[in-house]
């Protein structure tokens, strides 16, 4: 239970010549729920486009299974690619494909199943997620909680042990975010699914959260790392405290 | 995320193996090894072969499992599901306990249908009665968008304080000052084909000097703004489309409804005004430098430039400002068609990111279209009012 999936070292992001990430280090372990938090702009979004391959570090380096995605290329990258599925802020589903075949695209692109085979699966991580009946339906058609669920089932298509979410809350009212945060608790227990997500909302993490790391603007790093519960009650730093009672000045 | 261009789906490390066997009328079908979309892609079609293939009792033995995931369970449903369909008992046997709550997770009942995934066929009839039905909701769009649009520029006229006068500079600058040079790239171009294909046949009969004379019609009465028309609808009105359409995809049309700013008013009014205030300058520009490329076929005939000059502008032959006017009129009012259907079609632009570039496309096309009808009424009027 307390093997890393994830190790990232000495991790520093920069943009345009400015940093926004500087000298982090944590890892993830292998079937916990990994919260990353912070206020807007602190960079849990850089952190998760840097951790799923999208642009590579300035500086350190960050291993997924122990293998360095961002200097992969052609099939090892492939191999690292298909270790993870990954929601994005928005959905990210294609508006020409109905869900099913949103679904269905990593299986076209990754295996060689035989086209009724791929239907089903794409059908069963729908059923999984609460859509089973909305297959035909394409993403324009329905709400933005249902959205983010289809882009939940379209990531886990290739079964993946490891799962990025980004800020699967935003957007959502508490209930429907409850139900998502529901959904992360039950396929996290029932298939062991490593879960990296990224989010401000409090109320998620209590309900999800194994592991929280805090990322915080002025200092670049991680400020705080631990449970939230811990975080909240025993937490020196007065902008964890202050970040977990929903305060807007720091107190005096 | 970049994908190696030869890594094809294939099955690299599939290790799963299934074997069918009929004992005492049940057919046992033993999955082995990995189970994963590898090697749930290796024996799909065997196992369901098989399946399909049996009529009495089915068994699926799962004793020599490594490993079960998604795919895998996939595999034990579709089984279950055949079985069902045909009334056949089916039992799975020996599946591995730690893969069980896996399994738990899928209701066999809901997957017992098959999912209708490909789009309902429509006959003959229902297509044209459709067809019909675009075809008259398009036409009535677009003549209640034309009213309006004729009377916000009524308004803007009147009520010119009101007007986006900065955003139509800009706008002007974008579809006018920016397509200069390609404008007169392709009026050079035309005038010097023009000249070269006919001074050539023209010289056998000693008639190249009218050359001139023909440069300078076709360009100011027809080809100057035809080509400056078309240039705009391929640079300018595709812009207006896409610019209008990423806009209502994003919401900000409806934005702008709620804070009731009229979105003809805020972004089509400016548009066209820009659209129609640089048609004249781009086909003046088209204009010139045609007769500059028919001039240089010209001087290569041995003419002296003046000749070419008095041969356009002070023979019996020459133009006259009627034909400069018609033309300009022609460019004022495809500037008007291009830059008004290109708004619409943004602001029918359906949700979505291909929507976008439908409807950049069809501003493109309407407008050619468009702009080919008219220029053959505007033809046949001014050839029949003798102007």
């Amino acid at each position: 239970m307390n093997e890393t999936i994830i190790q990232v070292r000495n991790f520093k992001a920069a943009y345009e010549g400015r940093t926004v990430l500087d000298g982090l280090n944590f890892e993830v372990r292998r079937g916990e729920v990994f919260v990353i938090l912070g206020g807007s702009g602190c960079g849990k979004s850089t952190l998760l486009k840097h951790m799923i391959g999208l642009y590579p570090p300035a500086a350190g380096e960050i291993l997924i299974k122990g293998k360095d995605i961002a200097h992969a290329e052609g099939e090892e990258r492939r191999a690292i690619l298909r270790e993870f599925g990954v929601m994005y802020q928005s959905g990210a589903l294609f508006g020409s494909l109905s869900l099913l075949e949103n679904v269905r695209m990593p299986l076209e692109e990754f295996t060689s199943l035989p086209r009724e085979a791929m239907n089903l699966i794409a059908h069963m991580k729908l059923a999984l997620v609460g859509l089973g009946e909305f297959c035909g339906y394409m993403p324009s058609e329905i709400s933005g909680g249902m959205q983010k669920r289809a882009a939940i089932a379209r990531a886990m298509a290739l079964d993946p042990e490891l799962l990025f979410l980004d800020e699967p809350s935003a957007g959502l009212d508490p209930i429907t975010s409850a139900e998502l945060d529901e959904l992360i608790v039950r396929l996290s227990r029932s298939l062991k699914i490593t879960f990296v997500v990224v989010t401000h909302e409090l109320a998620s993490i209590y309900a999800i959260a194994g592991r929280v790391i805090m990322l915080d603007k002025r200092t670049k790093g991680i400020v705080a790392e631990g449970r939230p519960d811990e975080l909240r009650d025993r937490s020196e730093n007065p902008w964890v405290r202050q970040f977990f009672n929903r305060e807007a000045k720091a107190p005096a | 995320m970049q994908y190696n261009a030869m890594s094809m789906p294939q099955t690299p490390n599939a290790v799963a193996t299934c074997k069918a066997a009929v004992e005492a009328g049940a057919l046992r079908i033993a999955l082995s090894g990995r189970l994963d979309a590898d090697g749930a892609a290796t024996v799909w079609d065997e196992a369901v072969r098989a399946a399909r293939g049996h009529s009495g009792e089915l068994i699926v033995d799962c004793g020599e499992l490594e490993y079960c995931d998604g795919a895998g369970a996939a595999v034990l449903i579709e089984l279950q599901r055949i079985a069902m369909q045909r009334e056949q008992s089916v039992r799975i046997e020996r599946f591995p306990e730690e893969y069980q709550r896996l399994l738990n997770l899928f209701e066999l009942r809901h997957f017992l249908q098959d999912e209708k995934v490909e789009p309902q066929a429509t006959n003959f009839v229902v297509d044209i009665g459709r067809a019909t039905a675009n075809l008259l909701t398009d036409l009535y769009n677009g003549v209640s968008y034309r009213g309006e649009l004729a009377v916000e520029l009524w308004r803007a006229l009147r009520h010119p304080r009101q007007t986006r006068w900065g955003e139509a500079l800009l706008l002007a600058e974008k579809a006018g000052a920016n397509a200069m040079p390609l404008v007169a790239l392709i009026g050079f171009l035309l005038g010097l084909i023009l000249a070269f294909q006919a001074g050539a046949f023209m010289k056998e009969y000693g008639a190249e000097l009218y050359v001139a004379n023909l440069v300078g019609l076709s360009l100011l009465r027809e080809l100057g703004p035809l080509m400056s028309a078309i240039i705009l609808a391929g640079r300018t009105g595709s812009a207006f489309a896409a610019e209008i359409g990423t806009m209502k995809v994003n919401e900000e049309l409806d934005a702008l409804h709620t804070m009731g700013v009229n979105p003809v008013r805020y972004l089509v009014v400016p548009r066209v005004i820009a659209a129609v205030c640089v048609m004249p300058f781009l086909v003046m520009f088209a204009n010139l430098f045609g007769l500059i490329g028919g001039g240089v076929v010209v001087l290569s005939f041995d003419y002296p430039l003046i000749t070419y000059y008095n041969q356009l502008f002070t023979s019996v032959a020459a133009m006259d400002l009627s034909d400069l006017l018609t033309g300009m009129f022609k460019a004022v009012v495809f500037g008007l068609l291009v830059s008004a259907v290109g708004c619409l079609r943004g602001l029918q632009t359906k949700s979505g990111a291909s929507a976008v570039g439908d409807a950049a496309t069809s501003a493109v096309v309407t407008g050619i279209v468009l702009i080919a009808i008219w220029d053959g009424i505007f033809t046949a009027l001014f050839y029949a009012l003798d102007i």
